[in-house]
């Protein structure tokens, strides 16, 4: 489908769109995110609302492969994009390589945060970021987690770029 | 969220006349916009999806300066090779704000149209003469720390919080405009107005008018920088920052260009700092005559004295850094 130049008010606007490679037919009031139309309307509920302020980065996900904030988009500014959330980032039962990373260094505490800090660094490791946990650190920075795991996020994230390395 | 109607416009003819019916909102990233309309700070009755339009393209022009796109987001301008090479300033000030996340959504005209941070302008229930003509401004007297010394009013003292702007402000950035019968170009001087006694008018933009390009001009044989100081190393904005471009003649400055953020109510251009730096041989005591030049006009709020010498300081060691 494709819509050239449109307008609506509430629920007549449709939107098509790729989440998790499905294709959604979308009649959302205009109003709605990106966030609460996974949420609420998918039941995609592993991405989560923290401050639905663009502060938190609790509902990162990925648009067109770039990482970018749920809550702070229309869902139908979105018709046409490729959407992955949390939910889709494994490859069936293979764990994402950052999934395993943050399972492996105990990345979490309450867990709230995780989903958003994975889909993060999911795209953060194919971005031009510097070598050192400073680096990381700062590339991170839109994820917060109020528990305080940052040295073993660090460290996760670090151990999926160490083995991307040419040895 | 008040209700609104939704336009998503196909080309630039469609958006301009979309906005002519109702009071309207283009919306780009929706960073900024749609953050304030979820707090009833932002209320249009109409927005107009531009996230389409084909205006994000970056290149050269033909005296070899940039044409950046006006929906270019902040990470593609900001790791474009050019930028990182010709214009290390935006490249550095623009990284330096938001996050990742954020710049991959934010574009660069919706950042050159970024609202200020100032809470009582943000809080729809406080007076604000930003947000509600005449209704005060609880600033003057009250939390102001972040707020302005250069360029108030007694009805505003609001900073611009962006850094992109400061580096563009400090190259002396063109903004290319289209209107429905009418594109002009707009020199980045005087794009930004001082708030004086109308505070909601922040550009020089007619209504309807949609930013469509920023042209940098050519500046082979300059160094650039971006220095920025706050409260966290990431992830704020900026309590003083300064955006510098100098060309040198061996030790001697030949041309200097230079703007300062997080201390003005516009991103703040230095022009008489610039003249105290051309023709003198680069040194500290240059430097800091120049800082004090650049802040002559400062007036502090009761909270923000200190970013005065913070701003000087700032300056300084920006300057002492491209030189070196």
């Amino acid at each position: 489908m494709s819509v050239k130049s449109d307008e609506a008010v509430g629920s007549e606007l449709a939107t098509s769109l790729t989440i998790n490679g499905e294709l959604y037919q979308v009649e959302a009031d205009s109003r709605t995110s990106l966030l609460d139309y996974l949420r609420e309307t998918l039941g995609l509920t592993g991405t989560k609302k923290g401050c639905d302020h663009g502060q938190c980065g609790a509902c990162t996900i990925h648009i067109n492969g770039n990482r970018t904030l749920s809550c702070l988009t229309f869902v139908a500014m979105h018709d046409g994009d490729e959407i992955t959330t949390i939910e889709g980032l494994a490859s069936g039962e293979d764990l994402h390589p950052v999934q395993a990373a943050f399972l492996e260094h105990d990345g979490y505490q309450c867990g709230y945060c995780t989903s958003g800090q994975i889909m993060s660094a999911a795209a953060m490791i194919g971005e031009p970021w510097g070598p050192d946990d400073a680096d990381v650190a700062e590339a991170m920075s839109g994820n917060i987690c109020r528990c305080g795991a940052y040295q073993r996020i660090v460290a996760a994230i670090q151990s999926v770029r160490h083995s991307k390395e040419p040895s | 969220m008040r209700r609104f109607t939704m336009t998503r416009a196909g080309d630039v003819d469609e958006a301009l006349r979309a906005t002519q019916s109702a009071p309207s909102q283009y919306c780009a990233g929706g960073t900024t916009l749609i953050d304030l309309m979820r707090q009833d700070v932002e209320r249009p009755e109409r927005v107009v999806a531009i996230n389409r339009l084909p205006l994000t393209t970056i290149q050269s022009t033909a005296d070899n300066g940039l044409v950046i796109g006006a929906l270019a987001t902040n990470s593609d301008v900001a790791h474009h090779p050019k930028v990182r090479s010709d214009y290390r300033l935006l490249s550095e000030a623009i990284l330096s704000g938001a996050t990742t996340q954020i710049r991959n959504m934010a574009t660069t005209g919706g950042n050159l149209l970024q609202r200020t941070r100032c809470i009582y302008f943000r809080d729809p229930h406080s007076a604000c003469n930003k947000r509600d003509p005449g209704s005060g401004c609880p600033a003057i007297d009250g939390f102001n720390r972040n707020l302005a010394v250069l360029g108030a009013s007694e009805h505003c003292i609001a900073t611009n919080p962006s850094d992109q702007n400061v580096a563009l402000m400090a190259l002396g950035a063109t903004i290319e405009v289209r209107g429905v019968s009418s594109s002009r170009t707009i020199p980045i001087d005087q794009f930004f107005l001082l708030p004086g006694a109308t505070p909601d008018i922040e550009t020089s933009l007619e209504p309807g008018e949609l930013i469509v390009a920023v042209t940098l001009p050519p500046m082979p044989g300059w160094r650039s920088h971006y220095l920025k100081l706050r409260d966290r190393q990431s992830y704020e904005f900026a309590l003083a920052s300064a955006a510098v471009a100098v060309r040198l003649d061996g030790s001697t400055i030949a041309d200097a260009r230079i703007a300062l953020g997080g201390v003005g109510t516009i991103p703040w251009h230095a022009p008489q700092a610039q003249s105290a730096l051309i023709g003198k041989a680069a040194s500290r005591e240059v430097f800091r005559k120049a800082a004090d030049i650049a802040l002559r006009d400062a007036r502090p709020q009761s909270e923000n004295g200190f970013k005065i010498e913070l701003a000087k300081r700032c300056l300084v060691q920006a300057l002492i850094e491209v030189t070196a």
